[in-house]
This record gives C-alpha cells, sequence and structure tokens, in this order.
C-alpha cells in the first residue's frame, strides 16, 4: 500500500462470513499471521488461501467480519496474502480490528454486484474509487470517519500508540 | 430532548454534556477485560508500542476461560504468558484456574460491573455486563492494548433501539426465547452499530442471570451494546456483592429512539435457531424431526444457576437417549459448587450428562465436546456459525435449558411438554 494503490483479483463471498468461517477457532492458538494465513476463509473454503495471488481482493456482501472479536480473522486474511476486503457493510469489531492492524477495508454498496469472480480490481487511496478494471466501472467508496484516518494514516493503532506515548515521554 | 442510556454514559466518559449518535468521542474506560486466548496478542502489541506499564492495572481483569484447563500445549502457554503480565503489572483481577468461570458470567458475579460503567472486554460477547445498567462492548487485542496503556478509546456514539417488554412468561420460556425472538426480527445485522436498550415492566421483572442472557445475544443482532438501565433488583443484586448503593444513570423520558420494538411475552412461545445464523429463528415444535448426536447446556448466555436447575428439573428421574451425549459446563466456580450443593449436578449426573469444570470449551468448539464430521447438537450457547463448534460439516442448534434437557431425553428436538 506504500504507492497508495492496491491491485489484485476479486473473490466472491456472500453476506453475514463470519468470524469462525474466516479463521477457525482451532487455528487461534496462533496470532502469528504466517501461521495463521492458511486456513485464512477455511470454513468456507479450505483451498482458499493456496488459490489466491498476494494482493488479491475479497468482496462480499452485508456484515463481512461478525461474530467474535477475535483479531486473528483479519490477521488471517493478511497472512493469506489478502490485499483489501470490499463489502457491503462490516460486523463493528471487525471494522475496528482491521482499522488497527492496517488491513485495507472499504464500504461499497454495490461492488459485490458489480464484480465477477476473478475481475481485476483496482484501489487508488487518493481517488476514493473501486475500479474494476476488467469492466471498466468505477465505484465511489464510503470516506473514513476523522478518527480512522488518523489511525490508518499513521499505520495501524499500534504506530498510532507509540507515537503518543512517546509524544507523552512516557 | 433527552438522552438515551448509551449517550448518558458515552457522554460523562468523554466529559461533554451530551452525547449524540454520530458523534465521535474519546472517553476514559473504566474497566478493561480480556482472556487466556485475547490478551496474549495484547500483551505482544502492547510491547511492540513501547508501553511499560497499563495505565490503570486497578482497572483490569484477566480471566481464564477459553482453553483452559489447559487444551494443549500452545494454550498453556497463552495463559503462563497472560499470568506473567498479570504479576508484572500488579493486576489483582486477574482469575485463574479453579477460581475463575467463563468471564461475562465472572464479572457481574464477583461485582465488578457497576452500573454507568464503561467496560471494554476483548470478547464480542462483553455487551453481557450491559445488564447491570452500564455500557460494555468488545473489542479486539489491538485495541485493548492501546486501552491498557492510554486508558481511553475513541467510540461513535451509536443510534439506541429501544425494546418494550410486557406480559408474563409462559412455562419454560425464558429470556433466552425472548432474544432468539427479537433475533428473528431483527436479523443478523438489525442492531449493527446501534446499543440495543432493554425495558418495560417486563425486564423490570427478571431477575439478573435473565437479563445477563438477554444482553449477551444483542451482538448477534450486530449490536455494540445491550443495556438494562440499572434498577431496584440490579442494586439488590450488587448490595449482595458487597457494591454499595450508586446513582445509576437512566435513559430520559423523552430520550430519542432510532426504532421501537414491542414484545408481548404472553404470545411468546419456545424458540430454536437453526444452523447456520442465530437469526434463523422458528418455534420448537418446527424442528421435532431434527435429531442431534450432543447436547450442550453452558456458556456465557446459558450456564447459570438458574439455568442448570431448570435442565435438571425436566431431566429429573430421567435419562438421556442412548445415542446421545449430553454435556453441561457451569459457567463459573460459585455456579458450580452452588449447583452441587443443592443436589443439581447430582441430578444431571445421574441422568447420564457429563459434567464439566467452568470454561468456553464446547461453545466455540475448543475442547471438552468438540463435534465431529456431520454431527448435530443443540446447545443453549449463543452462535450457531458454520463450524463454531467443531468440524465445518456439523450442525449446531440453539436453545433454552428446559429445551436442551427434553432434547437429550428424547434423541431429538423436543419440548418440556413432548416426553412421556
Ligand atoms: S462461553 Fe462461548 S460465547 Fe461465551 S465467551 Fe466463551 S466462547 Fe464466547
Amino acid at each position: 500500500m506504500t504507492d497508495g494503490t492496491l491491485e489484485g483479483r476479486a473473490w466472491l463471498f456472500g453476506d453475514h462470513v463470519d468470524t469462525d468461517v474466516i479463521i477457525p477457532v482451532r487455528y487461534c492458538t496462533t496470532s502469528n499471521r504466517e501461521e495463521l494465513g492458511p486456513h485464512a476463509m477455511s470454513g468456507l473454503d479450505p483451498e482458499f488461501a493456496a488459490k489466491i495471488a498476494p494482493g488479491d481482493f475479497i468482496v462480499a456482501g452485508h456484515n463481512f467480519g461478525c461474530g467474535s472479536s477475535r483479531e486473528n480473522a483479519p490477521l488471517a486474511l493478511q497472512g493469506a496474502g489478502v490485499g483489501a476486503v470490499v463489502a457491503v457493510s462490516f460486523g463493528r469489531i471487525f471494522y475496528r480490528n482491521a482499522i488497527n492492524v492496517g488491513l485495507p477495508f472499504f464500504e461499497s454498496p454495490e461492488a459485490v454486484s458489480c464484480c465477477g469472480p476473478g475481475d481485476l480490481l483496482q484501489v487508488r487511496m487518493e481517488e476514493g474509487l473501486l475500479r474494476n478494471v476488467t469492466r471498466g466501472l468505477a465505484l465511489a467508496l464510503a470516506k473514513y470517519p476523522p478518527q480512522v484516518a488518523e489511525i490508518i494514516e499513521a499505520g495501524g493503532l499500534e504506530a498510532y500508540v507509540r507515537r503518543r506515548l512517546a509524544g507523552r515521554g512516557s | 430532548m433527552g438522552s438515551t442510556l448509551a449517550e448518558k454514559i458515552l457522554a460523562a466518559h468523554a466529559g461533554v454534556r451530551r452525547a449524540r449518535p454520530g458523534d465521535l468521542l474519546t472517553c476514559k474506560v473504566d474497566k478493561i477485560m480480556a482472556t487466556d486466548v485475547t490478551a496474549p496478542l495484547s500483551i505482544e502489541v502492547f510491547r511492540r508500542m513501547g508501553a511499560t506499564r497499563v495505565a490503570h492495572p486497578e482497572a483490569c481483569v484477566l480471566v481464564n476461560d477459553h482453553f483452559v484447563p489447559a487444551k494443549d500445549i500452545l494454550s498453556a502457554d497463552l495463559s503462563k504468558t497472560m499470568r506473567a503480565f498479570a504479576h508484572e503489572q500488579g493486576i489483582v483481577a486477574y482469575f485463574e484456574v479453579g477460581r475463575s468461570g467463563i468471564c461475562h458470567a465472572l464479572l457481574p458475579e464477583k461485582g465488578l460491573v457497576r452500573p454507568g460503567e464503561l467496560l471494554v472486554g476483548a470478547d464480542s460477547h462483553t455487551c453481557t455486563a450491559g445488564a447491570l445498567g452500564c455500557f460494555a462492548t468488545g473489542v479486539g487485542s489491538t485495541e485493548l492494548a492501546a486501552a491498557w496503556a492510554l486508558g481511553e478509546m475513541w467510540f461513535r456514539v451509536p443510534e439506541t433501539l429501544r425494546i418494550e417488554v410486557t406480559g408474563t412468561f409462559a412455562p419454560h420460556v425464558t429470556s433466552k426465547d425472548l432474544i432468539l425472538y427479537l433475533l428473528g426480527e431483527l436479523g443478523v445485522e438489525g442492531a449493527r452499530y446501534a446499543a440495543v436498550e432493554f425495558g418495560g415492566e417486563a425486564v423490570e421483572a427478571m431477575p439478573v442471570h435473565a437479563r445477563l442472557t438477554l444482553c449477551n445475544m444483542a451482538i448477534e443482532a450486530g449490536a455494540k451494546a445491550g443495556m438494562i438501565a440499572a434498577d431496584a433488583v440490579t442494586l439488590a443484586y450488587l448490595a449482595e456483592r458487597g457494591v454499595a448503593a450508586l446513582d445509576a444513570p437512566q435513559p430520559d423520558e423523552d430520550a430519542s429512539y432510532s426504532r421501537v420494538i414491542r414484545v408481548d411475552l404472553d404470545r411468546l412461545g419456545l424458540m430454536v435457531a437453526e444452523p447456520h445464523l442465530p437469526s434463523q429463528v422458528r418455534p420448537a415444535e418446527a424442528f421435532r424431526d431434527v435429531k442431534v448426536d450432543q447436547v450442550f447446556i453452558g456458556s456465557c448466555t446459558n450456564g447459570f444457576l438458574e439455568d442448570l436447575d431448570a435442565a435438571a428439573t425436566v431431566l429429573k428421574g430421567r435419562h438421556v437417549a442412548p445415542s446421545v451425549r449430553l454435556i453441561v459446563t457451569p459457567a463459573t466456580q460459585d455456579i458450580y459448587l452452588r449447583a452441587i450443593q443443592r443436589g443439581i449436578l447430582e441430578t444431571l449426573v445421574t441422568s447420564g450428562a457429563a459434567v464439566t469444570t467452568p470454561t468456553c470449551g464446547a461453545c466455540l468448539g475448543g475442547h471438552n465436546g468438540v463435534l465431529g464430521k456431520d454431527e448435530v447438537a443443540l446447545a443453549t450457547t449463543s452462535r450457531n456459525f458454520r463450524g463454531r463448534m467443531g468440524d465445518t460439516s456439523s450442525r449446531v442448534y440453539l436453545a433454552n435449558p428446559s429445551v436442551a434437557a427434553a432434547t437429550a431425553i428424547m434423541g431429538r428436538i423436543a419440548r418440556p411438554e413432548d416426553l412421556p
């Protein structure tokens, strides 16, 4: 995400993809991205992590990441090489976790109906647009609220807090 | 215009006069809770943040519940990491195996949750504590580490949805049936980002354990918090736990709600949620042909003493069907002890139940009753997502403890009145 551009193929999922299918609990004795990665989405598609290319997008419907608070979920997606998640809406704890661990995610009401499996997608951060290169479409992405933008800009919550603690001299 | 309970508590913790839905506030947090599965990652992130001391050790609560007693070497190490951190940071509210319980049942029981407080926990069912009139919500491990380091967190003030409940429960019908019914109405994202405030004469008549069950499953509708304003019942419960009377915040009469739903308990029957969503709810009798391999009674939703008692009442003098395994897990050590003293566990064991020590265990498919390929379970838990209790092909139905007990006896989903 360094030059602000994300690009990858679309992998489509439905509504209410919960954290138990994103990363079943039997793999949650670790929070290491690399160890979690091979099991990402294994509740729905055990081959998912093996099939995708680094940077690929998950495109889903409503309420992506509902369920448990396990941060292993966004970490597993990162470990598998998922470049971004685009969904109609997100479960609220997943939403905060994604911000905090620096997994790019975007809300788009139309994306899931305007993308086919394997479509080439692109996001240029400064544009606020999701481009479907395969179909020649451009969709507007919702803006992040200011507090959230500040954390994303800092590179995640960890970096944000580190900066604040350093500023305090504690 | 007045404020809802959520708006009042968030405003008070941000030091502003009033909070409106959509406002972004930085709030001071009163309690910060983590468990053996979530604390270790928080500890790692906390150190990487460059933090050395938690801002308020007295605000921190650490609970061994998910994978305890250690189910394998990795989980033993998770607890070990948390134990060492509690010691290093001088965190007194650290709960060890044998003196612990499922966090959401344990915190209220220990008097660690108070009306008007703001509680964050690295577990999605943290919303359970809202039953005592506080604002309690689940967060991830990184967020929790930040709360340890800074003692504060940002919140978007949620809209509030009001549930007004009247009438009285029919025999065997409980607050579990009420919340399942509501989930059927709302869907799994019907309250997404919102606070759900329960009230009305029927809620006022509910004992605390029933209220905890209700708020516990608010998250299954996507809610940020489930809440019940503290009343005489709450204060009496707290007084028993040595918490002095306090001035509990109440929602204003003219508070503005995004939606009001009215439910009449006189018309509510036994409910069951079918796989794979807690909102896939129909009356229990619709599932009478469903055979089950396992019944689980426990969890932070329905592992309270009254739940075990309800199950024992149905099971007394009867036996678990030969084709069924019944697993019972009291939610806390204190519940476990009282269930022994009252003979509840004797009844359950005599009927053929396997009783385990307090743990999350089977609820999340961790240990103590994991489901195999294609197996079917009926559980008193909160979630029936695909693979939640074990193999991805297994199926979970959700119900209250009396239905669970009747199901264990019949070997298929049944109501107490279906028993011969
Ligand atoms: S009992 Fe189940 S729902 Fe409750 S905290 Fe434990 S795993 Fe989560």
